[in-house]
């Protein structure tokens, strides 16, 4: 069954504003998702009716917001298909997570000489951490390269392990080229060498169904924010034994078990990686958010967003002088591009004016843009709510930029 | 031959864009402008004088003329460059005093504030401050 985008538009109260006179085209999703009534809902009710912190209180609503707290835990788990909820840590979002593996993985796992390898399109949230970490216990990163189109080498990756290899950290889908990396095949050759895995979900789990166990991925990180969901709150998946044997990253309140001056002993997971009040307002949006999209159907979510990707592409090269960057078969609906001598400061800031919401720049991914020796590109990022007409509205905007910068 | 102040050019380009009501003419009229940027030279086009911004670069070069600064500049985004081409007309060619007294409100009131935002990291906060750096610089060196 189709989608019905117009009925799905009116959940989004903001789509329908306008900006400079202009009904706005916001294609800047990939930066953050827009956020349906209900998880707005959820948010208001939350504070108005039930807010109070969780496991701390006897009282009435200290047990209900801790009850609600595991329930969004039970409905992460449920919509990745971890085993159990043990191995769902709520953190402030994928780079809180990442930051929380490279540090107690690192602690634990890598001494000098180790090596972790990364990609060569990684956002800096899956590449800073691992060479601070790299830098604190003097180990080593090894980068996959990808190719023109986009795809990384894996010819080249399997042939980068050696005994000191400890991790592998790869992004899922890349947020600057759209490429949907064969993560399958990049986790069974790791384990081959017995190494765990870290996918980098972020630009992945809004755009169709994630399943960690078939996956069988080590660890999975996304924001909330960026699956419709609020600011502030993000997952860490980890297998049960591998979360179990890390140290904690932050210490602070609820991740202790005892504690004296002497010593202190750790709470059980998922509790030991979730220090100081958090974000169980953050979670139970979350929630709302993934049983609305789970509501509307993955399947149905990435058919229609993959006919916006056909649609834009294709208007897209029909411009004279305009280059996709990012033309992986598998990719998800993230168009990277530039117009030949038209800088794309110049070319989004017109955009802006004309109520085009797109991103310019590296996109957090600088060793990305050095590879295709560019400072930067324009990029639009769709997604379900996105309609033809509003891809026209881009195509019809970048031609008025190729007239008013003589391209 | 009467030089006009800071403040009588920053008033003559509030006036020259407030014909304008259309944000495109606008832009039109700074990519126009960019054209009278008077650039930087080559020799100078350098790492030393670059002002690195994450949406677009900006070179930046001051030199004494007497006891006036002449600026010269140069960016990889046309608009940037218009906008940095009224910055130079209102600030270069004046002596250290002067630029570094200016309050710049024309910028404001002719909608382009946010491009001097700490936000958007287009090289022309950190250039404008590096503009009145120069002035400090050149001003101590003329009171030696």
């Amino acid at each position: 069954m189709n989608l019905d985008v117009n009925k799905i538009r009116k959940d989004f109260p903001i789509l329908e504003r306008q900006v400079h006179g202009k009904p706005l085209v916001y294609f800047d999703n990939g930066a953050t998702t827009q956020k349906p009534l209900c998880v707005l809902e959820t948010i208001r009710s939350y504070y108005s009716s039930h807010n109070s912190s969780i496991h701390r209180g006897v009282h009435f609503l200290s047990e209900q917001s801790t009850e609600k707290y595991e329930h969004a835990r039970e409905t992460v788990r449920k919509f990745i298909n971890a085993r159990s909820a043990n191995e769902i840590i709520f953190t402030s979002g994928a780079t809180g997570s990442i930051n929380t593996v490279a540090f107690s993985f690192g602690e634990r796992y890598i001494g000098r000489d180790d090596e972790v390898i990364v990609s060569e399109m990684e956002h800096h949230s899956n590449l800073v951490p691992w060479q601070m970490m790299c830098e604190r216990k003097g180990a080593r990163l090894k980068v996959i390269p990808f190719d023109e189109q986009g795809i990384l080498d894996m010819n080249w990756y399997s042939k980068a392990f050696s005994e000191r290899t400890r991790i592998v950290a790869v992004t899922h889908v890349s947020n600057s080229l759209g490429t949907v990396n064969p993560v399958a095949g990049i986790i069974r050759i790791a384990h081959q060498h017995g190494v765990p895995v870290l996918l980098d979900g972020a630009q992945a789990i809004q755009h169709g169904q994630v399943d960690v166990q078939q996956l069988d991925c080590d660890f999975y990180v996304f924001s909330g924010h960026k699956v419709y969901g609020p600011n502030g709150i993000g997952v860490l998946y980890g297998k049960e034994q591998l979360l179990y044997e890390l140290p904690p990253y932050q210490g602070g309140g609820d991740m202790v078990d005892c504690v004296t001056f002497e010593k202190t002993t750790y709470n059980i997971l998922p509790f030991k990686f979730e220090a100081g009040t958090t974000n169980y307002v953050g979670a139970a949006g979350l929630q709302t958010a993934l049983e609305y999209i789970s509501g509307i159907g993955l399947e149905r979510i990435a058919a229609w967003e993959k006919k916006l990707l056909d649609y834009a592409t294709g208007m897209l090269q029909s411009i004279n002088g305009l280059r996709i960057y990012g033309q992986a078969p598998e990719k998800i609906s993230i168009l990277s591009f530039l117009i030949d001598n038209v800088h794309q400061y110049d070319a989004g800031m017109v955009l802006d004016k004309l109520g085009i919401a797109i991103r310019t720049g590296s996109h957090c991914t600088q060793p990305v843009m050095d590879h295709f020796r560019i400072s930067g590109t324009l990029r639009a990022s769709l997604v379900f709510y996105n309609t033809m007409e509003e891809i026209d509205r881009l195509y019809e905007g970048l031609l008025k930029v190729k007239q008013m910068f003589g391209s | 031959m009467y030089a006009l102040s800071v403040n009588e050019v920053q008033d003559k380009i509030i006036q020259e864009f407030s014909l304008f009501d259309d944000w495109l003419d606008k832009y039109d009229y700074l990519i126009e402008l960019s054209n009278d940027l008077p650039l930087i030279s080559p020799e100078y086009k350098t790492n030393q004088h670059l002002i690195e911004g994450c949406q677009s670069r900006v070179w930046l070069h001051g030199e004494l003329d007497g006891s006036r600064i002449r600026f010269t500049a140069d960016s990889d985004a046309i608009i940037t460059k218009g906008i940095i081409s009224l910055l130079i007309r209102v600030l270069s060619d004046r002596e250290p005093p002067e630029i570094i007294g200016a309050d710049l409100y024309f910028i404001d009131r002719i909608g382009l504030k946010e491009n001097l935002s700490p936000t958007r990291s287009n090289g022309l906060l950190a250039m404008l401050k590096q503009m009145k750096l120069y002035a400090i610089a050149y001003q101590a060196k003329l009171n030696k």
